[in-house]
Parts: C-alpha cells; structure tokens; sequence
C-alpha cells in the first residue's frame, strides 16, 4: 500500500518515531517513598526527596525496575543487566532538584519490536530503539493568579518509561496504530494505565519528509500529545507544513514545536539553537543499577500472554478472522472475557456475538465491558442455547437484549417467556395443516409451478409459532406435505 | 571548671559512668567555654537549651544504668548536618534562617548513643575551601596562634569544628571530607581527624558538595575518642544507596592493639615543592616509631598522585554544579524576587552564594559542558580509576600507608585566600584517599619551628579503619603530643 503524499512537486515519503512517555503503574515514586496516585489534592504526595531538601538521597524503588523490564520482556527487546541513572541537568520552578534523574547512555532496556495492525488487516514490525526509566516534573500552573505561579509536586519523582521508537512510521495512521498497540501491551502487562487523558501516556512526536528514496529530511519534534487524535493532527499538519516549506524554497528547521490543541496546528517552542545543554553525566547519588538474569527469567515466566500471541492463537486454533482477533485482543481485559465465554463453546459464534451484539450494546449504551451484566459466562449460555437448537439465532437476539437490561441468565429469560424453540414434529405438523387449510387458493398455485410461494408458508408457520418453530423442521415437513 | 574540659571523651564517660560528674555539669562547662571561646567564631549557633534538656536525659539515663556509647559527651555538630528544629545552613546566606524538619542519619546515630548538642558549627560555605574562610559567618579562627599573636585558619572546610575541639569548646566534633576537610584542618588544629570509608557514614541529611567523594568522620582530642565516636556514627542507611553495610570492626580495642607485625607503605611520591622541611622531618620520625614499634617501612609507589588534585578539581565543581542547582529560591531558603523566573534564579544565586561556591559552580557547568564533558569529566573518572589502581597495587603488599597530612602548618587567616588555586595546594596529600573512596586518619604527631601543630596522615584500605587506628594509637603514644593552643577555653588565666 502506498503512503506517499503528493505535493505540487511529485511524491513525498513521510518519516516518524515516537518518543512516548508512559507512567509506570507502582504504589511508589522512582526514588521516595511518596505516592505515586493520581488526583491527590497539590502537593499532598511530596516527600522531603521529591522537595529537593537539602541532604535528600534518591533511592531506587525496585518494582519500578521490574515494571520497565516487563514492558521491555513485553516489546521483545534486549533487557540490560547493568544500566545507570544520569542527571539531566536544567532550572525550571517545578524541578526541585535542579536536574532530572533519567538514563542517557545505557538505558535498562534496549532494542525491540512492536507489531502494529493495520486497516486492511496486515501488519508491520516498528523498532523499539530503546526504553528508559526517568523521573517526571512537578506541575506549574500559571493561571491561578493574576501575577504568581503555582506549582505541584504530587507528579514530581513519578516515574516514567519513555520509549523510543525507531523512524519506522510513514503515515499518521501507522504512528496511531503505534500508540494503539503500545497502549495495548502496557495495559496487557499492567506496567501502564495508558490512561492519555490523565497523562498516564504521552508522546512525542518526530516528523521529517523525504523525496522516496533520499536520505532522512530534517525533522521536527512536537511535544507532549495526549491523544490519539492530536497525534495524527499533529503529524499531518507538520507533514504538510514541511512539503510545503520545501516546495516553496524554504528548509526544516530542527527545532522543538508545540502542538495547539484548539486549532490543530504546531509552533516553534525553541530552535536548535536555544536547545539546553542539560550536561548529563552519571548521578553519583545512585550505583549503577543492576539486576540479575534471574530475576529477569522469573518476570519473564510470570509475564501475561501478550496481544499478538493471543491474536495468533485466536486466528490459528480458533478460526477467527484477523479482524475479529485483533478487536478482541486490542484489550486484556476482552481477551479474557472472550476466553472466558468461548470455552466449551462455539469459538467463532462467541467471537461473533462479542463483536456485534456485545460491543454494539456496549457502545451503544456507554458502558464498560468491566461494568456490563453480561458476564462471559452468561453470554456462554447465551451461545449454548443456539448451538443446541434450544433457540434461534433471531429468539436469541431479543434474548440477549433482556440479558443485557436485567442481568439475567439467558436459560431462565427463555423458560419464563416461554421461547424454547418448538421441534415437536406433531405439534409442527399440526401448525403447517392449520396453514395448509386456511391457505388452500395458494396451495394450488404452489402446486400448479409457483415455486416461489414456499417462502410464505415457511412464514405463516413460524408467524403460527410466535418464531419458536425449529426453521429446519419446519421446511422438512412443509416441502413434505406441499409436495406430497 | 577546667579539669571538666580537661577530661577525653573516654575519660569523661567513666567519669560519669562512675557518677562523679553529671552530665548536666561538663555540658554546663562546654556551653562556658564555648561562651569563652566566642572570639575565635568557632560556633555560627549556640543551642544551650537544647544542650541542658539532652545534659538532663543523659543524666536520667545514666542513673538508670541505660547510658549509650556517648552519654551525656558535648559535642559540635559542623553546621553541614541537617539537625531537626535547629538551623542548618551550610554556612551560606542562601540557606539563611533553614532549619530543617529532618535529622540526619549520623547525628541521630550521635544522639541516640546519648551524645549533647552544643551548638553548629563554621564551615567553608557548603564545605568549599580550605581554611574556613569562604563561610557567610566569617572565618573560624584557630586557637593556636603565629609569630607576634597573629590569627591563624584553623583549615577547612571543617574548620569551627576542629578549632573547636582544639580550644575545648566542644569534646567531640562532626566533620565532612571531600578533599581532605577532616584531616587538614584537624592537623592544623592539632587534633584527631578520620574520613572514613566513603560508604561508612550515611550521607543522608548532610548538605552535599561532591556525592561521590563527601564522607562524614569524627574530628577528637585524641585517637580513642575517635574510634569511639566513630563506632557511634557509622552505620548502614538505607535511605543512602551509596552507604555500605560492611560491619565497622572493633575500631575501639584496635587503638591498642599496636602494629607489631604490620607492613607501612611510604608512598615517595608524597612530596612536593613549598613542603615545610619540618613536615619533611616529621614524616621520617614517624617512621622511625612505627619501625621502633614492630612495623616493617616499605617503600612504595602511587605514580598517579600527581594527577589527583586536577582531577578533584574537575569530579568535585562537577557534581558540586548539579548539586546545589536545587538552591533557587523557590521552595526554601533565600530568594531574591525580581521580574521573571530567570531573573529570580540570577539575584537569588548571586545574593546567596559566595564567590568561591560561585566559582566552582561555573568550573563545574563548565567541565560538564557539551564539547568539554570528554576531555574534562570523561577524563578525570578515567585518571580518578588510576588514581584507585595505585591503591590497589600498594595495599596488596602494605597494610597501611603513612603520609604527612599537610604540606605546611596553618597559615594566617587572610594570606592565601587571594589565590585559588594556592589555597588548593593544601589538599594535595589528602585528595587521593577521597577520591580511591579510602579511610584517612590524620593524628597531632609534633610541632614546626613556630610552635605550630603538624599532623601524620595514615590511608588504609577499604574498611579497615581498625588499621588505621592501630597505626595512629602508635603514631600517639610515640609523639605524645601534650601541646595546647593559647586561646582554648581556660587556658588563658
């Protein structure tokens, strides 16, 4: 499929990596004792570290490290047995220490690979360059007071893995499908909440074009996007901002942009020029940090099954479609309650029922999967009842409408309204003579060539058995006896 | 009164042990002799009240017979110590007024084992210089005096607390050393000085210089005292991760043990120009008594010593830069309002830090600095790793090395504070220890033409402060430095 855009001068091939920041999922900030909560009133969570008091000693809180090499295990990537901590050296109000404690030269996670899914169903290998930990700033806040700055700590030490993708995306599509899928192993790993509106995740994004085939343009990096939606903004904007500064003559400046979230445009924020020097060098506060391969064996053995060995599984042992499998897995928490109501049963029926009548009940209600009636085990005996021919797929729908309202079983919704599908061949023959009899002029032209005409006797007897004839018998016996 | 600051720390705690003085008493008559004392600007805050209030729990303690390892002994905390309710400024007007909401691990380790706070005390402001004369509150002075009475810096940067101990002011001092801030000025002062370890001492609570080199020791009137505050402050803390959890062996029986049987290494390249001749000698007697007491004098070689003060002069403005990046007026401290942030950060750090603190924190950004951070801070951590090698390779024939602590007395407060790089030259033997991370004890072992206290310097290896102190309990009983400084308290009747 090709991705490239054309411009007033010919094509243009779109180049973008992704430094996305994810909170770590913990109890704890990186380097004290505080909490790492969200929604706390300003400055609650804020230990005497994270106030940068003097004599205060970081020190690493060790679920942290475990978090990022699971996500690291989860991104099929090379796990550091040694790596240390830097400062980052900058002034700003809402950074207590004066620098920011990160990894620069040997981060704790090094390459690997993410797979993405895209609309038509295939899918592409995106390069992790690397994963590291680093502290989050505190929050200023300028619009408190008409000449003061607040500023909250609560987020001050909070730890964050930012990982760096490799320049491996070629559209807006490819870099949301990016995040997508990050979003969706962090989630699966429990390493991240990926929650984008609480600023759980947030990415950078960097944006360079190229005639096919040339080296890399100059690039752009526009900051801090906390949504799928302002990060394709962000990257077309920039995309055809670019082509259309080049075809004009002009050139990329590198440079630092931010992202309007009103307009959907980018502005400069600094030029190379004004870049810091944020003179990193190691923190003598903190020894390298070291973990074993032990103990990264025992966090690989208790790691989850992550989303595409779900997917193939799905698509390989079940039969499912790459579309169906990819909607279920795209969330642990679906995965497992498809996993849930698909034992024993029809896996492909479940699949279908999750993704239509499920999802679309969900959407349409606003609902959670988490907080919906449907557990998987009632939509299992939802799909029991079909396969059995307890019911009908057309009974089953309305069953599943009450099931979702009420929370009831869909066993005890049939019994008490009386839905059982009728397969008592008697009671079916005696349904069909009924029709026969009150129907005798089209007997006749059935019998005389109108073929066609079979149709609406299949229609009156079920119409006779308020839907609840088995269809099957019901065209046996019919053909049967309009034929005999 | 005087007999009270006559007595050690040892001496002190049988006597109270023995019930014949209380522990209100001799902390009554340090809180005099600090009062005595004023002049020499040894104390930059007295806390008296608080002094008494311990004096008097000391004092229940020991009636119950619960009595810790330093019940009931004043002592000076360097004003470096983070002390609860009681204010810490690193000797620097951009702390001005900070008093802490926290205790640092050593002084509560001091105040658990029953040991009275007299008071804080002068430093080179955050412990940058080498004779107490870069402190906000004015140079310390020390209690021994030059030719014709002239004022003499006690060193640095733990300058008030090792003229302290010298004037009798305080019977037990802490101290930090990052270049030798312990050792020098307790030479100069005629008093015991230990760097320990780097590892031994947590660094929690202690406004930080340099991280990797800063190390808190004990600074006393003689070497059992020391071995006994030492055992009182070391520990493992978690809450520092670069604090070790090596066990401090028994420092205070190794006083005696003598060195029968010990290998001393006498590293040659332990000399340099402007080296006092008297220094010179002293170095060689004090070979002669360890050789008289059993050891065995090796010769040996640390090539990279050379290298040592550049390289200090790089590691410790370098971390010094980042370190006190967090003294911008917003959350504690002195802040300077002006227009913008940036404008705030500007007035605050130029009103705030002195110029010393100011030239290093630019010495620092600098060596730190795109473009220069290969051929500077690269460079010095490749050099410092050499410097660690040397040490390596003599203390797998040697037990111990011995060293002149200084290369000259105490000079005149004023004299050499025009120039820098003079003033470094002071650290040139105690730098090395610091930057190998080894344990350094510096002991009073005689006096130069001038009357003037000299020190011998003993490094050990990693964790064998034991060794040390055998070395110095010799080096002790063979100078048996019995000289006091004019201006200690009761001594001018």
């Amino acid at each position: 499929m090709s991705q490239l855009v054309t411009g007033r001068t010919g094509d243009w091939e779109v180049v973008i990596g992704l430094e996305v920041h994810a909170q770590v999922s913990s109890k704890a900030k990186l380097f004290s004792g505080a909490s790492a909560s969200f929604g706390a009133a300003p400055n609650a969570h804020v230990s005497l570290v994270d106030a940068a008091m003097p004599g205060m000693l970081p020190v690493i809180n060790r679920e942290c490290v475990y978090q990022a090499i699971r996500t690291g295990l989860g991104l099929k990537a090379q796990i550091n047995l040694t790596s240390v901590f830097d400062r980052k050296n900058y002034f700003y109000a809402d950074l207590p220490q004066g620098y920011q404690i990160s990894q620069f030269k040997h981060p704790i996670v090094g390459e690997g690979v993410l797979r993405i899914v895209l609309a038509d169903g295939s899918t592409r290998d995106i390069g992790i360059e690397r994963l590291h930990l680093e502290q989050d700033a505190g929050k200023s806040m300028h619009d408190q007071h008409p000449s003061k700055s607040y500023i909250d700590l609560n987020r001050t030490g909070v730890a964050l893995m930012e990982i760096v993708s490799r320049p491996d995306m070629r559209s807006a599509a490819e870099a949301a499908a990016y995040v997508r899928k990050l979003r969706s192993i962090l989630r699966y790993l429990g390493t991240c909440d990926g929650n984008m509106e609480e600023g759980s995740l947030r990415a950078d994004v960097n944006v360079s074009v190229r005639r096919p085939g040339d080296a890399l343009g100059t690039r752009t990096e526009t900051k801090n996007l906390n949504s799928l939606r302002f990060i394709q903004q962000a990257i077309d904007y920039e995309v055809a901002r670019q082509i259309e500064l080049i075809e004009d003559g002009g050139t990329v400046d590198q440079e630092t942009r931010l992202f309007d979230t009103n307009s959907g445009t980018t502005r400069t924020m600094r030029s190379k020029e004004d870049a810091h020097d944020y003179r990193y060098f190691p923190d003598p506060d903190l020894l390298p940090l070291t973990v074993t391969q032990a103990e990264v064996d025992e966090l690989a053995a208790a790691l989850p099954e992550l989303p595409d060995d779900i997917r193939d599984r799905l698509i390989n042992d079940y039969g499912l479609s790459p579309y169906d499998a990819s909607v279920i897995t795209e969330e642990r928490e679906t995965a497992a309650y498809y996993e849930s109501a698909s034992a024993g049963q029809d896996r492909k029926l479940v699949a279908n029922w999750m993704t239509v009548e499920l999802f679309g009940a969900l959407n349409k209600s606003g609902q959670s999967l988490a907080d919906c009636k449907v557990s998987p085990e009632m939509l299992a005996g939802l799909v029991g009842l079909i396969s059995d021919g307890t019911i009908s797929g057309r009974i089953a729908k309305d069953v599943f409408a009450d099931m979702f309202e009420s929370g009831k079983d869909a066993a005890a919704i049939v019994d008490e309204k009386g839905l059982k599908q009728l397969s008592d061949s008697g009671a079916i023959e005696a349904l069909i003579d009924t029709v026969i009899a009150g129907n005798m002029d089209k007997v006749e032209e059935y019998r005389g060539g109108k073929d066609k005409l079979f149709g609406f006797f299949v229609g009156q007897v079920m119409k006779q058995s308020g839907g609840q004839a088995n269809p099957g018998m019901v065209n046996q016996i019919l053909k049967a006896k309009l034929d005999g | 009164m005087s007999d009270l600051l006559d007595l050690s720390a040892v001496e002190a705690r049988a006597a109270l042990d023995a019930k014949s003085i209380s522990a209100t008493e001799l902390t009554t008559a340090y809180i005099a002799a600090a009062e005595e004392t004023a002049a020499l600007n040894n104390y930059v805050l007295l806390t008296p009240d608080h002094a008494l209030a311990m004096a008097a729990k000391a004092d229940a303690r020991l009636a119950k017979g619960e009595a810790g390892l330093l019940e009931g002994v004043p002592l000076g905390v360097k004003d470096l110590f983070c002390t609860n309710g009681v204010q810490t400024t690193a000797c620097s007007r951009i702390l001005d007024g900070f008093t802490p909401p926290y205790e640092s691990t050593v002084t509560a380790n001091l105040w658990d084992a029953g040991a009275v706070m007299i008071g804080k005390l002068n430093c080179d402001e955050f412990a940058m210089g080498s004779a107490n004369e870069t402190s906000a509150f004015g140079p310390a002075i020390s209690p021994w005096q030059g030719a014709d009475k002239t004022d003499l810096v006690p060193g640095g940067s733990s300058g008030g607390s090792a003229s302290a101990v010298a004037a009798r002011s305080a019977l037990m001092t802490t101290g930090t050393d990052t270049g030798g801030s312990i050792r020098q000025p307790a030479a100069f002062c005629g008093v015991v000085g230990l760097k320990p370890t780097y590892g031994r001492c947590s660094r929690w609570g202690i406004v930080a210089f340099a991280s990797s080199l800063d190390q808190a020791g004990p600074i006393t009137r003689d070497v059992a005292d020391n071995a006994l505050m030492l055992q009182a402050m070391a520990s493992h803390d978690a809450r520092d991760s670069t604090s070790s959890d090596v066990p401090l062996q028994d420092v205070v029986a190794a006083v005696r043990q003598g060195v029968k049987g010990m290998k001393i290494g006498v590293p040659r390249e332990y000399v340099m120009d402007g080296m006092d001749g008297d220094v010179v000698a002293l170095w060689q007697q004090g070979q002669d008594w360890l050789r008289q007491a059993g050891a065995e004098l090796v010769d040996v070689s640390l090539p990279h010593t050379k290298y040592a003060l550049p390289t200090y002069y790089i590691i410790a403005p370098a971390e010094a830069s980042s370190n006190l990046a967090r003294y911008d007026g917003v959350r504690y401290g002195l802040r300077v309002e002006a227009g913008s942030l940036d404008e705030m950060y500007e007035a605050t750090r130029a009103a705030g830090f002195g110029e010393e603190v100011q030239r290093r924190i630019l010495v620092g950004t600098y060596v730190l600095s795109a473009g220069y951070y290969d051929a500077y801070y690269l460079k010095a951590q490749k050099v410092r790793r050499l410097i660690k090698q040397d040490f390596d390779t003599a203390f797998a024939s040697v037990d111990a090395l011995l060293t002149p602590a200084t290369p000259t007395a105490a000079f005149p407060v004023g004299r050499k504070i025009d120039d820098p790089v003079v003033n470094f030259l002071n650290d040139v033997f105690t730098v090395p220890a610091n930057l190998a991370g080894l344990p350094g004890l510096s002991v009073p072992a005689g006096l130069n033409a001038d009357g003037l206290p000299l020190g011998l310097q003993v490094l050990g290896r990693p964790y064998d402060e034991a060794s040390l102190y055998r070395v110095g309990g010799v080096l002790e009983a063979a100078a048996s430095f019995t000289a006091t400084p004019a201006r200690r308290a009761g001594g001018a009747k």
